[in-house]
């Protein structure tokens, strides 16, 4: 429905003077002083907000932006929990709690990877391979998700196919990733990340402007909610500046449990054990520096993910004000007063008359509209009737499609010069989340599969090689998910899976292993396998949206998409409620009856500062 | 509160803020607090990374 006009060379021009600018900028990193690493050696100090804001700029994507700015778009401000979350657990928490102990046990013990922190915690070759390879895996579907916010923006926003947008992504990705980008340029990474800032301060002004500032532009979207499709207000969809309804026992609940399970808590608390971030923790030169990042990184945090989910509720308020006019025919009075209906969609056909406009169901398309005028018209059998215009939430515009509603909004509300600089803060935030998650495919592949498995030493050169082919075979692997799966809101899935699963697999091991000399070998491989498990068999058996795509569960059931499809709100219960707590459990009682690691290993863990210092010198 | 009549998402809407406040007060008490000094391990480490990073 947008008007879309094609990519102009003026487009063309500023993408590639910002290439030009990023690549420059890598390559005078790369001359010099490119690392976090780089700082540590030389014995300096990387600039806090450089520090935080490359962080932040790897923390934050397409996903988050595009993916779940989109859900907000659908499911309405309760997703400002998620953003709670992110700067109190993904910030506050993990940069205060998590950074240093995990900072200084790296560093004793020589890890560079998330599995290597762990297998050398636990002197285990096994928990090291096993967590090598659920990154190896799964982190592709993370990548996917960050490809694919991208590629939908490009696509709105220059009016191309998704198809050729994809393609061109991922070369700017290969061309991005593969020779350079994944030494982690700080310089690179800051300079996205403040084109990222720039456009979502622009974004948040100009939308609370639109709609006569911030208390009025709630107000309108409060008052909008009668206009929900009948479809989200059955699973308890209150209107956009409401709580789902709580409970349990009835699909009326179902919004509450997608919302909280998967969307806030899946993501907000997987992020603590998310291998690409809690390594970078390691290349920080201090406690110092950590405690200096937090205001920085919050700020940022709450830029990036504040702001496209209030932008994403919101335009639900800018399309019912300023959308494109629909047409059509009242089909049930909502309010009289304010003159809301459900109205069924016509269009004009060639020759003048009024027909109706089929939905994905083939029958016609029904929608709330706010009517604005009415007048009198004929149909296709020439039969007068009153044809009323209006406009409607964003929801019907992208005919209930999340991915869209981001790219929607910024292609039709916002000035065509903003949407050239947004899509280069959507480029700025995939180029530097992918650019980490592939360094972690490479290293988790070299590092902690092939050099384990092998036994090889580290840096050999088939090693680098697997590295290296690890890269391709997860770009690849990404690119053919991203072209393959773009039903429901695919990217927020995407993401809340691969976090998920993180933290079911990994988080009770990984803090457990920080902070608790009595957690064993054992424990740790039994927590892991417990936690990957559960979350897999939830994701194929009972998780109805996954497991209807993956279609295993079909086979038992006989075509219901989970096995308890007829218990109420089970199939949408995100994994982590189960398997978290299920991992942390099974971490606690098999280390309570099994052998503890010798003392002078956990000497070499948990060494007090002071101690280490002096044995140091 | 804010044109927001739910208290959960007004407390998500302001808890956002709050907890960027407390973010702030915290970098700023906390500023020079900690020790900042890097040890040979911290340094092997870092030389180590650096390799695995060129590498790749």
């Amino acid at each position: 429905m947008t008007e879309q006009s094609g990519l102009g060379w003026i487009d063309i021009l500023v993408i590639l003077l910002y290439l030009i600018a990023t690549g420059y900028l890598g390559w005078l990193g790369y001359r010099g002083t490119r690392s976090a690493a780089d700082f540590l050696v030389g014995g300096r100090s990387a600039h806090p907000v450089i520090m935080a804001i490359s962080y932040g700029a790897t923390f934050i994507s397409t996903a988050a932006i595009v993916g779940f700015g989109g859900v907000a778009g659908l499911f309405g401000m309760s997703l400002l929990w998620l953003t709670f979350l992110n700067i109190g657990v993904g910030i506050f928490i993990a940069f205060v709690f998590l950074g240093e102990p995990t900072r200084r046990m790296g560093h004793r013990l020589g890890a560079h990877t998330f599995g290597e922190l762990l297998g050398l915690r636990y002197q285990s070759r096994a928990v090291q391979i096993f967590a090598g390879t659920l990154v190896f895996l799964f982190m592709p579907l993370y990548s996917a998700a960050v490809m694919t916010g991208g590629s939908i923006f490009a696509a709105t926003q220059f009016g191309i196919d998704f198809e050729v947008a994809l393609l061109i992504f991922a070369l700017i990705t290969a061309a991005y990733v593969v020779p350079g980008g994944l030494k982690a340029v700080m310089y690179t990474d800051t300079l996205q990340g403040f084109v990222m800032i720039a456009a979502m301060i622009f974004l948040l002004w100009f939308t609370y402007s639109q709609l006569g500032g911030v208390g009025e532009a709630h107000r309108f979207l409060t008052d909008m909610a009668d206009m929900v499709p009948a479809k989200l207000q059955a699973i308890g969809h209150q209107g956009w500046t409401e709580m789902p309804v709580f409970g349990w026992g009835s699909n009326s609940y179902n919004l509450w449990w997608i919302v909280v399970s998967t969307i806030i808590l899946g993501v907000g608390i997987g992020v603590l054990a998310q291998p690409q971030l809690a390594v970078r923790f390691m290349t920080v030169r201090s406690r110092r520096e950590l405690d200096r990042a937090v205001p920085i990184g919050a700020v940022f945090i709450m830029l990036m993910t504040g702001t496209p989910f209030i932008v994403g509720s919101l335009s639900n308020a800018w399309f019912a004000q300023h959308g494109p006019l629909l047409n059509g025919q009242v089909e049930q009075v909502i309010d009289a007063d304010t003159d809301r209906a459900m109205v069924a969609l016509m269009r004009q056909n060639d020759v003048g008359a009024w027909t109706p406009i089929l939905g994905k169901d083939k029958k016609p398309a029904v929608v709330p509209l706010i009517i604005t005028t009415r007048e009198q018209a004929a149909d296709a059998s020439g039969q007068g009737f009153e044809l009323v215009s209006g406009r409607s939430s964003i929801i019907t515009y992208v005919k209930g499609e999340a991915d869209q509603v981001i790219p929607t909004f910024i292609s039709t509300a916002l000035p065509r010069w903003f949407g050239i600089i947004f899509f280069l803060a959507m480029l700025a935030a995939a180029m530097s989340t992918m650019s980490s998650q592939f360094h972690t495919i490479g290293t988790a592949a070299g590092r902690d599969l092939y050099e384990q498995i092998s036994r090889k030493p580290h840096g050999s050169e088939p090693s680098l090689l697997a590295m290296r082919l690890a890269v391709v075979v997860g770009l690849l692997v990404a690119v053919t998910i991203s072209y393959t799966v773009r039903e429901g809101y695919v990217i927020a899935r995407f993401t809340a899976i691969f976090f998920g699963l993180c933290a079911a697999a990994f988080m009770p091991a990984y803090i457990g292993g920080l902070f608790f000399r009595g957690v064993t070998r054992a424990g740790a491989l039994a927590s892991m396998s417990v936690g990957f498990g559960v979350s897999a068999f939830w994701l194929v058996f009972i998780k109805a949206k996954e497991a209807g795509t993956i279609g295993l569960v079909q086979l038992v059931t006989g075509g219901k998409p989970s096995l308890l499809a007829d218990a109420p709100n089970w199939p949408v219960v995100d994994p982590i409620v189960v398997a978290l707590p299920l991992s942390a459990l099974t971490l606690i009682l098999v280390s309570a009856f099994t052998r503890k690691p010798d003392e002078a290993h956990l000497a070499q863990c948990f060494t007090p500062r002071r101690r280490a210092r002096a044995t140091a010198s | 509160m804010l044109g927001i009549p739910d208290p959960w998402v007004a407390t998500a809407y302001l808890g956002c803020i709050l907890m960027a406040i407390v973010s702030l007060i915290y970098g700023l008490v906390r500023r020079n607090a900690a020790p900042d000094e890097i040890t040979p391990v911290d340094r092997d480490w870092a030389i180590e990374e650096r390799k695995a990073d060129h590498d790749l």
